[in-house]
């Protein structure tokens, strides 16, 4: 069973088709690299796994749960499923403390005492336990990005969503991101990331998928994506960002 | 120009006779008892209708900025409602209008009629406050806090409205200080208050200008006291690392 599977997945904006007929999987413990031009849709396709955007056509599966049923339960789902955004989206009126803790206290019912605990460890590890009293807007961006990792790591997900989390980073902040997403990705993590870092790709990713105009034009190993594209699309794109 | 005369505040209002103490005494009252007892209700209207305002107004504000049509519906038409008839003639429906369709409001006093009236003229302005906070935010604090688990209510409570007061505390000092001067017209429907007084007051006294100069200065005081009591709590709630933020 894969831990994300969709299949058929269409979404419309009015009569804007923005997903037309997605289907892939992440099997547990698999990096996806989702990559394309802007617009392609796979910022769509990936809010669609927890359902913060809805769609209207398919299904998709997240362990086994089915994303589209009005009888799921949703933010019981998105608990297990962690999200990290472009613009991080930490919580600005709460210290970092309370950022890593607050869900786990009000979502999954943790102590106070375990949940900063939990929090504070994973902000060790991210390597920005000395910033723990300090609030968002007191951090560089690549420090609030990594604190949004640890947040969402906080809530034990069973898979990760990144949607284009080095996007809005000065570039000399990129790696440090990056260096997070690596290790968490070598540790075994199921990864579904959104991004135009392809050496992220071609270091830990097991799989690339490549949208354009909303649709999955490929989804290949990377070896086989960054050896030979068989769309040409993803040929020009790719020669376009590799080669600037 | 004539001197002024402010011992006119000393007199008894029944017979004119200037009181030492200033205060009256066995059931008589002087003018500037009556000052004070007009601006206790300024005071009472304006803070009951600020709390109605606020109440309402803030679930309003919310509901319209909800993903369900049907309570984004009932705030516009809400806000609309109370937004778009001149307060003085909403006064005059609570008073007239209202307990005349709907019979249990006649026993009610009109003070009461008078804090619903203002409450809810001043809510559909705080909702209209209150729903450009929240949309202030963008929706990616919303995502983030779905996406934590967090229920609708619960993002809400714990992310979106923290940041939406902080955001909105300008306007929403503003109109808190606009309930006290717009408590004013509650003297359309005989209730004692400041204006009611001065009005009364300059015909019986003929002191025209102590008497509206002394409503003037409580009104300013009491605006002013709101301002300063708001910008304490801006500075209280103020969010290290942001905009204006300081504490670096």
């Amino acid at each position: 069973m894969p831990m994300i599977e969709m299949k058929n997945v269409s979404k419309w904006y009015g009569t804007f088709q923005v997903l037309a007929e997605c289907s892939t999987q992440v099997e547990k413990g698999e990096v996806i690299v989702v990559c394309g031009p802007s617009g392609s849709g796979k910022s769509t396709l990936i809010k669609c796994v927890n359902g913060l955007e809805p769609f209207q056509q398919g299904e998709i599966l997240v362990n086994d749960i089915s994303v589209g049923d009005p009888k799921t339960n949703l933010p019981k789902l998105r608990a297990r499923v962690g999200m990290v955004f472009q613009h991080f989206e930490l919580f600005p009126h709460m210290t970092i403390t309370e950022n890593l803790s607050i869900a786990q206290i009000k979502v999954l019912g943790r102590s106070r005492d375990e949940a900063t605990e939990r929090g504070l460890k994973l902000l060790e590890r991210v390597g920005l336990k000395e910033q723990a009293a300090k609030h968002p807007g007191q951090l560089s961006g690549g420090q609030q990005q990594r604190v949004a990792i640890a947040r969402a790591l906080s809530m034990d997900p069973i898979c990760m969503l990144f949607d284009e989390p080095t996007s809005a980073l000065d570039p000399e902040m990129i790696n440090e991101v990056l260096d997070v997403m690596v290790e968490l990705a070598q540790e075994g993590m199921t990864m579904m990331v959104v991004t135009h870092e392809m050496g992220f790709a071609r270091k830990v990713a097991h799989r690339v998928v490549f949208m354009d105009q909303g649709r999955i034009v490929e989804d290949d190993a990377k070896e086989a994506f960054f050896g030979s594209p068989r769309s040409e699309r993803a040929q020009q794109f790719l020669s376009k960002i590799l080669h600037h | 120009m004539s001197t002024w005369d402010w011992q006119v505040f000393c007199k008894d209002t029944i017979d004119g006779k200037i009181v030492p103490s200033c205060f009256g005494s066995g059931g008589d009252i002087t003018y500037l008892d009556w000052l004070l007892s007009a601006w206790g209700w300024t005071l009472s209207v304006s803070a009951l209708a600020l709390l109605v305002a606020l109440l309402l107004g803030s679930l309003m504000g919310i509901l319209r900025t909800t993903p369900h049509r049907g309570l984004v519906l009932l705030g516009n038409a809400w806000t609309e409602l109370f937004r778009n008839i001149p307060l003085l003639v909403q006064i005059f429906l609570w008073y007239h209008v209202v307990p005349a369709l709907i019979p249990p409001l006649r026993s009610v006093p009109s003070f009461i009629l008078v804090v619903l009236g203002l409450g809810l003229f001043t809510s559909a302005r705080i909702s209209e406050q209150v729903r450009a906070g929240i949309q202030s935010l963008a929706g990616g604090q919303r995502m983030a806090g779905l996406a934590m688990g967090f229920t609708l209510p619960q993002t809400y409570r714990h992310v979106l409205l923290p940041m939406a007061y902080r955001i909105i505390i300008p306007p929403l000092t503003s109109e808190s200080m606009n309930i006290i001067k717009n408590s004013s017209v509650a003297f359309a429907v005989s209730i004692s208050e400041l204006t009611l007084f001065a009005l009364q007051a300059q015909e019986e006294t003929s002191r025209g200008i102590e008497v509206y100069l002394a409503v003037t200065g409580l009104y300013f005081v009491s605006a002013f006291a709101i301002n300063r009591a708001m910008l304490f709590v801006e500075n209280r709630v103020r969010v290290p690392g942001m905009i204006g933020g300081g504490g670096h």
